[in-house]
């Protein structure tokens, strides 16, 4: 095995993780805050992936495209929680899960009816297309690497917020006890809000990231946020420390297992049958990291221990 | 002497810093009241988690009738002949009186795995359930709804719901709570009969009815039981005086 | 206000009334389509043990129903091809009978429910929502990467699987087989619902306290409920794989799981005919608004919406009015 591939898979798997982050973040927020479960989050994904397409398509800037983004799903995110969500943070979880299933339907069929079935494609700018070059004579692409570092830098960012401002401080009041902040004044309905758009933003912006290295379609926030409810279990809901620990774990686990279990099996089988069960297994492997969490630990590595 | 039937030996259980409960002992003798008093925050509650089998103690056993019980869940307890009622009343607002209590009966009868049948059809189950009804005097209001009772019907189902396990021992966690001078005059004389049945372990706040109705009483102040006794001694108790009135033992 | 157990039959009577009609008619397609309906229903009627009854939101359903759908289509593939699926430590042969894929549907759907529900009932709440949409995923996953039964292009069956008597390959005597295999499932529920199980079960959704009070364990009514559920979900799996001739990951997938969910809130959740009505009129409403547009599951999403936020009690809620506690 070569070791430099194994470094470029690393890399691979870290970048997986920090869009998951990006994702299961602003879903662990929502959950933390409002004690919402809000399927159509890979909605908010999507819509940032079109807007960043169709924005920089237009006008042919990169940066753009991201701001687009960035609005949409922000924009999005409000008004979908002004107008829908807000009416469910006092209902079960069945009305949740079920109101943001139709969310999905009136997204993605919206979707398909305004920019049509095919793909759309967001073009990488060129400052980052190729290669870049890492120490041990390895050499990654370059607008990855931008992903991992930007993703790293929104999570750190994420973290000052929560921990030293104002409004984080606010946050984590709300998710300690509603009707205390709301009888010290705050506006809580503003901070459901503002915590929200928060949520879809990062959706957005991971979407608009990817967006660039896949193809842009109806149905792509989906997978993505299944994964990111992995994560979630995985690290434990509330916990923004847990999502991002657990991202990069599902990320290289994910990533890893595709490169590895097919190596594994075939320095005992034949190739193609190694390859065959190699693969099958590396399509479960985080769900079977999820089922051991869960035998171990059913909160999750960082959530409450009841 | 006879053998109790509940029996406490040495239980404690801390929480982070705190010490809800230090090497508590206690015991439940057959035909007795044994009432638990406190002031708040002395680790009442924590102790009734403690005997109902809701929180795992750090060391000290739990016996049931001769049974040592300490490694069994809430489950295993009310299996083994424990009857709970709750503080604030559990049960299962959206199902009828009547079915709250066949519930208790068929709990008593261990056959919930049972797929086919009509359980309010059941006799056997109906009429037991039936009985407790009639006992706490809600049998006329059998069909409704638990979300339509007051508060006090709900409170005298909590002990119908404990009546239908025909438990070995009562807990039972201020079943006066809330209820009128009316209600509590009442359920105080049906607890004064139900001793001969099963003794209860009793937890509550209103006085008058431990003082009528205690054989003894405990006192637990910080997670300790400072005194046992009739209700006269506990009266005449200094460290009691000075844990209630901030009276000097001295 | 109809009464419930008339408005039952009415829907009952109505389901088999329309491929009659049809029948007679000679519109095939509208045989298909009820039985499309029947089938749907009978995966929502098991579903709905877990989640009316139980309260167990799962949002992973679609797992059983996809393994009740390989079931058929491994067994009918081996048989068409005249393979077997194994030889070695016994031999096994494929089936083109049906009560044997039933069978096999029903055992392996099962012994799923039993492992997925084992790990997932260790949590409640929002976590075993997401738990179990990521176990259903991860068998879509699985299909789709497993190439020996079509990967991600499934398995087409040439020739409908045989029932002894019947000529299933018409579209009727197939109907009447989904019909009597949707009034069995909802025969078991109903039963199931005036249990002594299914009252422990109910209350233990209502009040998980109460039920340990009385010296009952919650998991395993809930883990029996969720087996049984997911055994009901295998078989209509098997028989959506028949009806169509043709079984693909997609039938693991998680719109699946939630379209099943759809059914029930539809037609009114904790009701015995909610998933029935819920999955006719999904059907209609398909037929109806997918001939109208392409793109109705925006209506559909927004009519969803509508019952959510503003008529909880579904069709049969507005029809039947607040259910009876008990008779």
């Amino acid at each position: 095995m070569n070791a430099v591939l194994l470094i470029e898979q690393v890399l691979n798997g870290l970048q997986l993780g920090v869009m998951l982050f990006l994702m299961s973040a602003g879903l662990t927020l929502i959950f933390g805050v409002m004690g919402l479960i809000n399927l159509a989050h890979g909605s908010l994904y999507m819509i940032g992936a079109f807007a960043a397409a169709a924005v920089a398509g237009a006008t042919g800037s990169f940066v753009l495209g991201l701001g687009a983004a960035l609005a949409a799903a922000a924009a999005a995110g409000a008004l979908v929680e002004v107008t829908v969500i807000r009416r469910l943070y006092d209902r079960d979880h069945l009305d949740q899960v079920l109101a943001t299933f139709a969310l999905i339907l009136i997204f993605s069929e919206g979707t398909r009816w305004l920019f049509g079935s095919f793909p759309l494609f967001l073009d990488i700018p060129d400052a980052l297309r190729g290669p870049a070059s890492l120490p041990l004579g390895i050499e990654y692409p370059r607008y990855r690497l931008t992903i991992i570092l930007a993703g790293l830098a929104v999570a750190a960012g994420l973290f000052l917020l929560i921990a030293k401002t104002r409004i984080g401080i606010r946050i984590r009041a709300g998710e300690a006890d509603r009707e205390m902040i709301a009888a010290l004044g705050v506006d809580i309905s503003k901070l459901y809000t503002l915590v929200f758009a928060l949520g879809a933003a990062l959706a957005g912006l991971a979407g608009a990231l990817v967006g660039a290295i896949q193809s842009v379609q109806v149905g792509m926030g989906e997978p993505v946020l299944i994964l990111a409810f992995v994560v979630i279990v995985i690290g434990g809901i509330g916990s923004i420390r847990g999502a991002f620990v657990a991202s990069i774990l599902v990320g290289l686990t994910d990533t890893l297992g595709r490169f590895l279990l097919p190596i594994a099996f075939g320095t005992f089988m034949d190739p193609s049958q190694a390859n065959l069960i190699g693969t099958a297994l590396a399509s479960m492997a985080i769900y079977i990291l999820m089922a051991a969490v869960l035998v171990f630990r059913p909160t999750g590595l960082f959530g409450a221990a009841t | 002497m006879t053998e109790p039937v509940l029996t406490i030996e040495g239980v404690s259980k801390r929480f982070g810093a705190v010490e809800a409960a230090r090497g508590v002992t206690l015991d439940l003798r057959p035909g007795e009241i044994h009432a638990l008093i406190g002031p708040n925050g002395a680790g009442k509650s924590t102790l009734i988690g403690l005997t109902a089998g809701t929180i795992a103690p750090d060391a000290g056993r739990v016996a049931l009738a001769g049974r040592d019980v300490t490694a069994l869940d809430a489950v295993g307890r009310a299996r083994s002949g424990l009857g709970r009622t709750f503080q604030i009343s559990s049960l299962a607002m959206e199902h009828s009186v009547l079915q709250n209590a066949v519930l208790g009966a068929l709990g008593r009868s261990g056959r919930v795995m049972r797929l086919f049948g009509n359980v309010m059809r059941d006799r056997d189950l109906t009429e037991r359930a039936a009985a407790a009804l009639e006992r706490v005097g809600l049998a006329d209001q059998a069909r409704r709804r638990v979300a339509d009772l007051s508060h006090g019907q709900r409170r005298q189902l909590e002990v119908a719901v404990a009546l239908t396990l025909e438990p070995k021992a009562f807990l039972m966690d201020e079943p006066m709570a809330g209820l009128g001078a009316e209600g509590t005059a009442s359920l105080t004389a049906f607890l004064d009969t139900l001793r001969g049945e099963a003794p209860i372990l009793l937890v509550e706040h209103d006085m008058d009815a431990v003082f009528a109705l205690a054989d003894r009483i405990s006192v637990l102040v910080y997670g300790q039981v400072i005194a046992t006794g009739t209700a006269d001694d506990i009266r005449r108790d200094p460290a009691v005086r000075e844990a209630y009135l901030g009276e000097d033992a001295a | 206000m109809i009464r419930e157990p008339i408005l039952n039959a009415v829907i009952m009577a109505a389901l088999l009334a329309v491929p009659l009609w049809a029948l007679w008619a000679g519109e095939p397609f509208t045989i298909t389509l009820a039985t499309r309906a029947a089938i749907l229903a009978l995966a929502a009627v098991g579903l709905n043990i877990a989640l009316g009854l139980g309260g167990l939101v799962s949002l992973g359903h679609a797992a059983f129903f996809g393994i009740g759908g390989y079931a058929m289509g491994i067994l009918a593939h081996h048989a068409q091809t005249y393979t077997p699926l194994m030889e070695a430590p016994f031999l096994i042969e494929g089936t083109k009978s049906m009560p044997v894929i039933w069978l096999t549907a029903i055992v392996a759907a099962s012994l799923a429910a039993l492992l997925i529900g084992a790990l997932s009932l260790r949590t409640t709440g929002v976590y075993f929502i997401m738990i179990t949409l990521a176990f259903g995923q991860m068998l879509y996953y699985f299909a789709i990467s497993w190439p020996t039964y079509g990967g991600e292009d499934g398995l087409s069956i040439y020739v409908r699987n045989d029932f002894p008597g019947l000529n299933t390959l018409r579209p009727f005597p197939f109907f009447a087989i989904s019909y009597v295999a949707l009034a069995v499932g909802l025969f078991l529920s109903w039963r199931i619902a005036k249990s002594p199980f299914g009252l422990a079960l109910s209350a233990a959704r209502q009040n998980e306290a109460r039920v340990r009070t009385v010296g009952m364990d919650p998991y395993r009514l809930r883990l029996t409920a969720f087996v049984i559920s997911g055994a009901i979900t295998g078989l209509a799996g098997a028989l959506f794989a028949d009806l169509n001739r043709f079984v693909s990951p997609t039938m693991f997938s998680w719109q699946m799981s939630g379209e099943f969910i759809v059914f029930i809130i539809l037609g009114g959740t904790a009701r015995l005919f909610g998933p029935v009505v819920g999955a006719c009129l999904f059907v209609i409403l398909e037929h109806w608004l997918g001939g109208l547009s392409d793109y109705w599951l925006v209506f559909l999403g927004a009519i969803l919406l509508l019952v959510v936020l503003f008529a909880r009690g579904g069709v049969i809620g507005a029809l039947a009015g607040r259910e009876a506690t008990h008779d």
